[in-house]
Parts: C-alpha cells; sequence; structure tokens
C-alpha cells in the first residue's frame, strides 16, 4: 500500500497519456507500426481506436451509475423511513443479480449493439453499489450540525441535499467511481471478446478476440491489445488508490 | 429471524425479476429463431410447424406462461435446437453444468491456496518486501483480464517451452482443468490477497489483539487464535461476492480454453437464438449467485453473535 502511494503520482498520469493519444489521429500509417490484422487493418491505429472505446464506455457508464446510484442514495438516506426501506430493497435486489450475465443479454438482446446499447446494459445493475454506498454517508452526515443548522434557517430539501449533503458524500463516490471505470472498461472488453460488443466500433476486446484466435500465426495481436487493456486498468486501478488514501482514508 | 425471512423474500424476487428481464428482452431480439436454426432456405412449412412445437407463435402472455409451467416441472421448456435430439433445457444444461462447477471450485481452491498464506504474510510483515512484492503481484493481478493472461499463458507453454503438444491436439490428463482453474484462480487471487491483508492489519489494530499480547501469549496463538479468527468474517463476504466474478469469469474463460461448459452453452444458444436454453442459463446462474450470498449472509449471522443481536 505504500509502495502504491508513492508511487501513484508517477504510474497514475499514465492513463491520461493513453487518453491523449485516442484522438482519431487514425489513418494506416505506411509502416504498420505494430503489424496489421487479418484483414489487413493497421494495428497501431485500431488500438488507438479502441482506446476511444474504452474511455467512452468507461467514463460514461460510470458517470450514468454515478448520477443514479447517488439520487437514490441521498433520497433514501435523507427521507429514511418508508421511502429508504423501499429504495434499499429495491437496490439489494439489482445489487444481488448477476450483472455481467444480465449485461450480455441485454446487449444481445438489442440486436446490432451499438456502444450506447452496451453503456446503458451496464447500468442495469451498475448504479445499485453507488446507492449503498451514497446512502451510508448521508445517513451519517445528516446527523451533524450544519445540516440542522442549514434546516433551521428554512433552507429548502432540495437545496440541503445539494448544496449540504452532496459535497460531502463525494469523496468516497468519486474513489469507487476510479474502480468502477477500470470495471467498466474491463465489462466492455470482455463482452467484446465474446462477440457481443459494440458493433459499430473496434474496441480492444475484439481485437483480442481476433488475436486470441490466431495467436500462434501473429501473437503480437494478442498481445498488444491485452497489453493496451492491462495498462490503462492498472494505471486507472493505481490512480483509484491514491485518491483512496487522500480523500478516504479510513476505508481499507 | 425477521432479517432471515427478509433476505429470501428479496432473493426470490431477485430470481423472478432477472427470469423476466431476460425473457422479454429476448423476445423484442430481432431475428426468428425458426431462420437461425432451420435455416433460411427451410421450407415455410417446416418453419411454421417449429414456430407451433415450441410456441413461438402464440402471444405473449401464453409463451410467459408456459415458460413458468417448464420451470415448475423442473424441465425448464424444450431445446429449441441447441442440440439435436430436442432434449429438455434441464438435460442439456445438466450435462454441461457440472464442467463448469468444475472449474469454478477448482478456481476458488488455486485462489485460496494462493491469497490465504500470502495476504497473511504480507499483513504481519507490513511495510517490508514481502508485503511490497505481493501487493504489486495482486494489483497486476487485478488488472489482467483472463482473455489476454489465457493466450499468453498457452502461447508460453506451447510455443516458447514446448512442453504442450501443438494447438488441435486435444489436451490430455488433468490439463484441460488444471490451466483453466490457474488461470481464473490467479485473477481471482488477486483480489482476495488484497482483502485477506487488509483485514487482518484492522484486526491487528484492534484492543483485544493487544491484550492477548498483554497476557504474554505467544506470537503463534495470538495470531492463530485471536486475529485470523476475526479476520476471515468480512473475507468470506467477499469470497461470496466473488462467486459473481467467477461465473463472469468461467464464461471467458471457457471460451479461450475452448472448455465445455455452461458459458460455452450460453454463447452457442445466442449464436443459434436457443432462447430456450439461453432462459435456462440465467435461472441456473442466477439461482446460483443468489444462494450463495444467501449462505454467505447467514454464515455471516452464525459467525458473528454482534451481527445476530442487531439483526433480529
Amino acid at each position: 500500500m505504500v509502495v502504491t502511494g508513492l508511487l501513484s503520482p508517477f504510474i497514475a498520469p499514465y492513463p491520461e497519456g493513453e487518453r491523449d493519444t485516442e484522438r482519431p489521429l487514425a489513418g494506416p500509417s505506411d509502416e504498420h507500426l505494430l503489424g496489421t490484422t487479418e484483414d489487413g487493418t493497421d494495428v497501431l491505429s485500431a488500438l488507438v481506436h479502441g482506446a476511444r472505446v474504452a474511455v467512452v464506455v468507461g467514463f460514461a457508464t460510470v458517470a450514468l451509475s454515478v448520477l443514479i446510484g447517488t439520487s437514490v442514495g441521498l433520497v433514501s438516506g435523507y427521507y429514511g423511513g418508508w421511502v429508504d426501506e423501499g429504495l434499499m430493497r429495491l437496490t439489494e435486489v439489482f445489487l444481488s443479480f448477476p450483472g455481467f450475465l444480465l449485461a450480455l443479454l441485454i446487449v444481445f438482446s438489442l440486436g446490432e449493439a451499438t456502444m450506447l446499447g452496451v453503456i446503458l446494459a451496464l447500468n442495469v445493475t451498475g448504479w445499485a453499489g453507488y446507492a449503498r454506498l451514497v446512502r451510508g454517508q448521508t445517513l451519517t452526515v445528516k446527523e451533524r450540525e450544519f445540516v440542522l443548522a442549514a434546516r433551521s434557517l428554512g433552507a429548502s430539501t432540495a437545496r440541503i441535499l445539494r448544496v449540504h449533503l452532496l459535497p460531502n458524500v463525494f469523496g468516497p463516490v468519486t474513489v469507487q467511481a476510479t474502480f468502477g471505470i477500470a470495471g467498466a472498461i474491463l465489462a466492455e472488453a470482455s463482452l467484446s471478446f465474446l462477440g457481443v460488443g459494440p458493433q459499430d466500433v473496434t474496441s480492444w476486446g475484439a481485437l483480442l478476440d481476433e488475436g486470441a484466435v490466431l495467436f500462434l500465426k501473429s501473437p503480437h495481436l494478442a498481445m498488444m491489445s491485452g497489453g493496451c487493456l492491462f495498462v490503462s486498468v492498472l494505471g486507472i486501478n493505481l490512480l483509484g488508490d491514491a485518491l483512496r488514501d487522500k480523500l478516504d482514508p479510513r476505508s481499507l | 429471524m425477521k432479517a432471515v425471512l427478509k433476505r429470501l423474500i428479496g432473493a426470490i424476487i431477485a430470481i423472478i425479476g432477472a427470469v423476466t428481464l431476460v425473457f422479454f428482452a429476448l423476445r423484442v431480439t430481432p431475428g426468428d429463431p425458426a431462420d437461425n436454426i432451420l435455416g433460411d432456405e427451410a421450407p415455410e412449412s417446416a418453419k411454421q410447424a417449429f414456430r407451433e412445437r415450441l410456441y413461438l407463435d402464440q402471444p405473449l402472455g401464453t409463451q410467459y406462461r408456459v415458460f413458468w409451467a417448464g420451470i415448475f416441472d423442473g424441465s425448464l421448456g424444450t431445446s429449441f435446437g441447441v442440440s439435436e435430439r430436442q432434449e429438455t433445457v434441464a438435460e442439456v444444461i445438466g450435462a454441461v453444468l457440472p464442467a463448469t462447477i468444475e472449474l469454478a471450485l477448482a478456481a476458488m481452491l488455486i485462489a485460496m491456496c494462493i491469497a490465504f498464506p500470502l495476504g497473511i504474510a504480507a499483513a504481519l510483515r507490513q511495510g517490508r518486501a514481502l508485503d511490497h512484492i505481493s501487493m504489486i503481484g495482486a494489483l497486476v493481478g487485478v488488472a489482467m483480464p483472463v482473455f489476454w493472461s489465457g493466450p499468453m499463458l498457452l502461447f508460453l507453454l506451447t510455443v516458447h517451452l514446448q512442453v504442450l503438444p501443438d494447438p488441435g491436439v486435444p489436451l490430455r490428463g488433468p490439463l484441460p482443468l488444471l490451466l483453466p482453474a490457474i488461470v481464473l484462480g490467479a485473477a481471482l487471487a488477486a483480489k482476495l490477497t488484497r482483502m485477506v491483508r487488509a483485514s487482518v492489519l484492522d484486526v491487528l489494530r484492534e484492543d483485544y489483539t493487544t491484550t492477548a499480547r498483554a497476557k504474554g501469549l505467544s506470537e503463534f496463538v495470538v495470531v492463530t487464535k485471536h486475529v485470523l479468527r476475526n479476520a476471515m468474517i468480512p473475507v468470506l463476504t467477499v469470497m461470496g461476492l466473488q462467486l459473481a466474478a467467477l461465473l463472469s469469469g468461467a464464461i471467458v474463460t471457457e471460451k479461450v480454453f475452448a472448455r465445455p461448459g455452461i458459458g460455452t452453452l450460453l454463447l452457442e444458444a445466442i449464436v443459434k437464438r436457443d432462447y430456450a436454453v439461453i432462459q435456462g442459463c440465467v435461472l441456473v446462474v442466477t439461482i446460483a449467485y443468489v444462494i450463495v450470498n444467501l449462505v454467505v449472509d447467514l454464515a455471516y449471522l452464525a459467525v458473528d453473535p454482534r451481527v445476530r443481536g442487531r439483526a433480529t
């Protein structure tokens, strides 16, 4: 953990660097720096395009999950009573779904899968974890003096939720969301690897799928696409560890 | 008791919700199963007979009722065509389920054999070389998807070390189980090691650990009797949750190693649009997943008297 904490500032910018290269600087290069795939696509540009898919899916999925989960959690924790009971039962039901399997089938049932489809499918169960986390945080924060003060000054419920509670629950959510991005990228890659990923774009998972079949003839394909995935996920996890040490020192 | 009942009801709702969601999602899926299974050139009369046999020409409500009737008589309905012999879904799944359970258990066993010694040792030697090495290893393991480590391992063993025969030659002996289990188990071990280490560190800071030391107990007794016993409670919960990761991991791992199992079956059913088998797979996996989580929760109640007091 100490090593992680110390190294993170140096290692964490890695995914940042990854993201910069993702701008469609595409166009197959003449030299084919990293070779080509079976149908002659330049691997480097495919990987660069794949980075964009990973980033878009990762961020959009988590953003939507955080939005839904935080809203549910805030309302549930603040109101308590039967609202809390009902919303938390619902959350538990979604938490006990096998999320990846459901996402797999939802994406499949959309027919021609798109990036948007994948993002929505991953959100079907994705929001529940954040709802539970935010509710727990809200329960502890809402008893604090400044919330009482705001209420006695006549602040509306919406204002209390937005101005007083939201900023105070955001630390742990940010940490969780960082790991969530890594998880979403891996989930999308898994879907693509299984052949039900977005069909309108090339993702790392799909490249890996192609590479895994051909890995004896041309191992570079699987190695490169998997390597990109590995480095990104590792970098994001390190960033998450660093954020956790900074924002949320109490948790593990 | 009330807590147990609540969890049970939640579990049942989760199962019903999941299968219902999948049932309706599949009905809006574009593409006609009759075209996919009989082929586009099949005569229209054959297609019509196929649809009639499987109730596909009936309204959605009737299909949904037939689906539940299948669940209650234990057959899970008739397979559309993954199997040539018009078997029931229960038979199709029953044929491959042991392979997946075998893989999941072997992976879990491997993960535990790595994670427990390593996690405990890392916590006891916090900040030393062993701790750093195992934590870096765990980080790498967490970020390495099985569909990358799997092909890489095969590549290494066949091409570089030449200890495996050429691909295409079927593997023999324990290898068809061992290799996928190692790949899947290593991924799980990485997460579990971090968890075990964190949990042991937490308990080491507790007052009762200090008390036990102050009583003059040997370090061995302190660690085995006081620390480990308490540290295992949160680890147990996480292992239950990891079953989900193990199941989705098994789907991917089975594809990597071309190993028969419920994941391979599901993918085949998806390609062939065998809705009955897809629904059956989802039902089986969801039930397994929900039951394991339920058992873990109940075990939690049994192990920790404090939780018991609060929940009832």
